[in-house]
């Protein structure tokens, strides 16, 4: 079914507004993660928006402060996963993986009207939840995976929980291409695909862009979609950016749990970026003239 | 004195005990038959799942189906459960404070599988982990009795488990307790805590150390963490000699560091001697000869005692009760390992 102009249109409104939240929070704080904002917008847009089932929540919610870590016999309930809605048999899970993209899905949240507008401003602020590497406190998280690519196994293990309850929902990840290089994933991979975890949909942000710089001189992990295919998945290999192709790729069913390689730009919507090539996996200004030129960006985005 | 053997404690009273609990799974990453759980398996299919060797998937597997209120019981090898998916352990079960129980087996030098299978710094690893819950079998009672106490732990819990021919030392009407020793002799000499087989060897030297006239109070103690239990906490300040710990464990770390840290804070004025692994590795080689060479036996203990009373009480080792020995190739377990 094609998509409806309206439905996309809808979804670039979102994906611009997440680009533009986290680049004024960017030029405010001095230093954000913005080539993961650039590079996941549309996809987080169409995620939050139209493939993943959440309940709405009683209007934005205002996110607490912290309350502590949680304890044997305490409350353990993630208080992240509140951000996505009640929860109920036959609707959808969202797991996020790279803890990373907080401030992207922080900014997702807003312009989804699950999180307060003015949110990001207890971002990485002491006592507050709306941390700088989300955990299942922050909002948007409902599990603590800042340290990669361990979402994959804990949405396995709730997929597999579902499966006995006889639950319908989906269960998501989102997760970061980075994260192909650890061992987990693959033994994750193997295991879902093994126990027919079917209910499982993976989407990953493919930006070939790391820490240390481009993946391919880092660690290789291409070719992806061939690899994760021998695994026994079903791979849709689609441009990141290409909504009604994400709408697609992402409502198409499957008798294998089906895992969406959206390839992005991580530059995309800031060319700008593309000058600190291949430093992109984390902004912080190097000078005034260098902030000038994206706050003149900026007030062009508002335009 | 002699004891019951029991053939597979574990196995029977494992399938026993969870078959009206159906939020009970289990999950092996293929040493099912080794580790007891092949009858589980076939009593209770559709709640056993086979993971692989893919240990660091399986810590994470757990979490998800203890977020969504099942009970998962891993079972494998002690190193395979903490050494090598350390920070899938902490960040997807322990962070969270999931009920996952971890069943350990092949504790300290229990194996002549050598350095990659000997779990001899588990219990000090895991102290260290915040919400983590920690029990140590020491006979076939304890095994037969584990369940109920783990399962009312609501957060993770690690237990080193025995299988195989394991010694009953204890009646089968005093069942596994939380947080509570077992008292196996008065004296106010010395007091002596063992934990795990370390119990069956001590017992092996006790007896003529109270024929000889030394005063010991004997603790076993089967939960390491946490440790507050308040007979242990008198044990210690009623020794006029001093302490002996023994464990299967490197003594960094272990029940002997536990003690010395309680010691110390209650201003305990004693000398304490740690019997255990000294910070060492060990090799393949059989739990008699191990006990022998990295100085864990009953001979330890007297020397100990003897150290601590400033003289020798004349004890040869041809005195000491006999050591019980599982033969390598017991039909109990699957494989020599």
């Amino acid at each position: 079914m094609a998509a409806q102009d309206s439905e996309i249109q809808r979804i670039e409104e979102i994906a611009q507004g997440i680009r533009r939240r986290v680049l004024a929070h960017t030029l405010s704080n001095n230093g954000g993660y913005m080539s993961q904002a650039c590079s996941s917008a549309e996809l987080l847009a169409t995620l939050y928006s139209s493939l993943v089932n959440l309940e709405p929540t009683r209007g934005a919610l205002v996110p607490g402060g912290f309350e502590g870590v949680p304890r044997v016999g305490g409350a353990r309930a993630s208080t992240g996963a509140v951000f996505h809605g009640d929860q109920a048999p036959h609707l959808d899970r969202l797991i996020c993986s790279p803890a990373h993209y907080a401030l992207v899905i922080y900014a997702a949240l807003i312009e989804t009207g699950r999180l307060e507008e003015d949110g990001l401003e207890k971002f990485n602020r002491d006592g507050s939840t709306v941390e700088m590497i989300g955990a299942e406190h922050s909002p948007g998280f409902e599990t603590t995976t800042g340290s990669l690519a361990q979402a994959i196994s804990q949405a396995g293990g709730i997929a597999l929980a579902r499966r006995i309850k006889g639950d319908t929902g989906r269960t998501w990840v989102f997760m970061s291409d980075g994260e192909f290089q650890e061992g987990q994933t693959w033994e994750a991979l193997n295991a879902i695909a093994h126990w027919r975890l079917n209910s499982v949909r993976v989407i990953v942000d493919v930006n070939g862009a790391q820490c240390d710089g481009p993946m391919e001189s880092v660690m290789n992990i291409e070719p992806l979609a061939e690899r994760v295919q021998a695994f026994g998945w079903d791979v849709r290999k689609i441009d990141g950016h290409d909504i009604p192709a994400l709408l697609d790729a992402g409502k198409a069913s499957s008798a294998r749990p089906i895992m969406i390689l959206a390839y992005t730009d991580p530059a995309r919507g800031l060319p700008l970026l593309q000058e600190r090539y291949p430093a992109l996996h984390y902004l912080r200004f190097t000078g005034d003239d260098e902030r000038q030129k994206y706050q003149a960006v900026f007030e062009g985005m508002n335009a | 004195m002699s004891y019951d053997i029991v053939t597979r404690p574990h196995q029977d009273a494992f399938v026993e005990w969870s078959k009206d609990k159906p939020e009970v799974l289990v999950l092996s990453a293929d040493l099912t038959n080794s580790c007891e759980v092949g009858k589980w398996r076939d009593t209770y299919p559709e709640r056993f799942f086979s993971m692989g060797m893919a240990e660091q998937n399986m810590l994470g597997f757990a979490g998800g189906l203890a977020r969504e209120g099942f009970e998962p019981w891993l079972h494998t090898f002690c190193v395979f459960l903490y050494r090598r998916p350390l920070d899938q352990l902490q960040m997807s079960v322990a962070y969270p404070a999931l009920p996952v129980r971890l069943v350990g087996f092949l504790p300290g030098i229990m194996t002549p599988g050598g350095v990659t299978h000997q779990a001899i710094e588990d219990i000090a690893v895991l102290r260290a982990v915040p919400n983590m819950t920690i029990f140590e079998i020491g006979d076939a009672t304890e095994a037969e009795t584990i369940f109920d106490v783990a399962h009312n732990v609501k957060g993770p819990v690690y237990i080193r488990a025995l299988r195989g021919e394991v010694t009953r030392l204890f009646p089968t009407e005093e069942p596994f307790v939380f947080n509570q020793a077992r008292v196996l002799s008065e004296g106010t000499d010395i007091t002596l805590i063992t934990s795990g087989i370390m119990t069956e060897e001590a017992l092996r030297a006790v007896p003529l150390l109270l024929e000889k006239g030394v005063g010991i109070k004997h603790l076993h103690v089967s939960t390491i963490k946490p440790f507050t239990d308040a007979r242990v906490v008198e044990a210690l300040g009623s020794a006029r000699s001093g302490v002996i710990t023994m464990e299967n464990h490197t003594i960094i770390g272990g029940l002997g560091s536990a003690v010395a840290e309680l010691m110390a804070e209650r201003g305990s004025g004693v000398p304490l001697i740690r019997v255990g692994i000294p910070d060492t590795y060990a090799h393949g080689a059989s739990q008699k000869y191990l006990m022998r060479e990295l100085g864990l036996d009953a001979m330890a203990l007297v020397a100990s005692v003897e150290k601590l009373l400033g003289k020798s009480l004349e004890i040869d080792v041809a005195d000491l009760e006999t050591s019980r020995v599982v033969s390598v190739h017991s039909s109990a377990k699957v494989e020599a390992l």
